[in-house]
């Protein structure tokens, strides 16, 4: 596929299926995402939404189909008309571009807060000690957390480890983001610092794919909802159509037992 | 004479002779260290690999070093490698050989110390854009270190003790001078009784170092 920068979508899932040995996860998903679009994947557990987006930065290798971000192959490339695994660095170049934050947040327990957000500017975009400590203030203090630049993340709260974890995906400036999740690892009380955050990059205009037990929150922020259901897209739309007066009835069921939780 | 009254009068010319021999005991130990340190990890950078060319040599190497006598292997190379035009020294073939020993013990410690660290660290690395070695470099490592140190210190104690056997092939340590000593005086008890306390002078404060290391490894600060 050729380069195309302004028209077609930021990211394009073709077909896609994945299987873990004969259990098939991933039953042929093929979604668009445009430029600033912001895509909530709602469904049971187990319906393959997390696994899709670790489809999307390669965490997971799709058993068939295919990822492009605007127009481009990820984790592969075509030779003589073959596609062929991409080289460590290859991928890890294509990575770059592709911001995921973690239901369990994954902060390196090693590195205080600003080391969690500068370690990846520096080793992998080659900025200086100055420049990416300069953009890693600025990113922790727009997640709310520049008072605790030198925390290391066992002394933060779930709710202020998941911030960092987003401040540290934004200072490698990617041009979407994944989100598997990123507050169900959370005592409730902690949910709104974390959505808060995530409205607000909404609101900034970013490419935004959400997987997500938050159903209100979804209907807020979201473009478009996707329901998904045993690794096939059942039904997606506008939040209000799909969230409010759903056509599919598998899709009734999840609403209604969501609600009664 | 009694046991005692040979330690009362010769224990300290015993003493001092034998720790001519420690100079050369703390090179052989020092030098085998820093080797299996290093090739160690290289084994173990060979053994979670996802290549085969690199993972079967590594799991060759570490069963044969593993499962066969450090004296084996110290008689192996340095009475076998002048067959294929080296003429190593008699410490050069001791640190060769314990270095090499060492570093199969070490690769499967470096190993655990890598895979115990969780998955999703390594996962968040290469979500930032890091290559699998980078990730390893900056994120996995440096964690790993941790939990590593205790039973790397705890080898380190086995390597020391094991520098008793290289005067099998004529390196003038510790043992050697006992050995000397003892056919001179023909007061084996005494004189090996010293020898050992002068290795537990060393081990000791060591295994406290180890002890004092597992208890702090949990608390990260």
């Amino acid at each position: 596929m050729s380069k195309q920068k302004g028209g077609g979508p930021l990211l394009r899932i073709a077909d896609l299926h994945k299987s873990f040995g004969a259990l098939e996860v991933l039953c042929g998903i093929s979604m668009d995402v445009a430029r600033g679009e912001k895509v909530s994947i709602i469904g049971p557990s187990g319906s393959g939404k997390t696994t899709l987006l670790r489809c999307i930065n390669y965490l997971e290798k799709p058993t068939s189909g295919h990822i492009y971000i605007e127009g481009n192959l990820v984790g592969e490339k075509k030779i003589n008309g073959r596609f062929v695994h991409l080289s460590d660095r290859e991928l890890a170049k294509e990575r770059q571009e592709i911001g995921f934050v973690f239901q369990r947040f994954n902060l390196f327990p090693h590195l205080t807060a600003l080391g969690n957000v500068t370690v990846a500017p520096q080793r992998v975009l080659g900025l200086s000690r100055e420049e990416a400590d300069e953009r890693g203030r600025r990113m922790l203090e727009k997640v709310g957390l520049a008072h605790k630049i030198d925390e290391y993340p066992e002394r933060l709260s779930g709710g202020q480890q998941q911030r960092v974890a987003i401040a540290r995906v934004l200072a490698m400036q990617p041009k979407l983001m994944l989100f598997d999740e990123a507050t169900s690892a959370l005592d409730p009380e902690l949910i709104g610092e974390v959505l808060r955050v995530m409205r607000q990059l909404a609101e900034e205009g970013r490419t935004m794919v959400i997987v997500t037990h938050e159903i209100q929150f979804a209907g807020e922020v979201s473009d478009r909802v996707i329901f998904m259901d045993q690794g096939r897209i059942v039904e997606q739309g506008k939040p209000r159509d799909v969230l409010f007066k759903p056509e599919e009835s598998r899709t009734r069921e999840f609403l209604k037992h969501i609600q009664e939780r | 004479m009694s046991f005692l009254e040979v330690l009362d009068a010769k224990g300290w010319y015993f003493l001092t002779t034998l720790l001519g021999g420690w100079p050369e005991t703390v090179t052989v130990a020092l030098g085998a260290l820093i080797f299996a340190l290093i090739f160690g990890l290289l084994v173990a950078l060979m053994r979670i690999s996802r290549w085969r060319a690199l993972r079967y040599p590594a799991i060759a190497y570490l069963e044969i070093f593993r499962g066969t006598p450090a004296l084996v292997q110290l008689f192996v190379i340095y009475f076998g490698f002048p067959d294929i035009g080296f003429e190593p020294s008699p410490f050069q073939a001791a640190i060769v050989g314990l270095g090499l020993n060492g570093a199969a013990y070490l690769s499967e410690v470096y190993r655990a110390g890598i895979e115990s660290i969780h998955r999703g660290q390594m996962e968040a690395a290469l979500s930032l854009g890091m290559t699998p070695a980078r990730a390893l470099q900056y994120i996995v490592l440096p964690q790993a270190i941790r939990t590593m140190l205790p039973p790397i210190t705890n080898f380190a104690i086995i390597l020391l003790k094991d520098t008793a056997l290289v005067f099998a092939i004529g390196v003038v340590e510790i043992m050697a001078l006992a050995r000397n000593l003892v056919t001179e005086t023909l007061q084996s008890a005494a004189v090996y009784l010293i020898a050992g306390g002068i290795y537990l002078c060393v081990t000791i404060p060591m295994a406290r170092l180890a002890a004092g290391l597992e208890r702090q490894r949990q608390a990260w600060h």
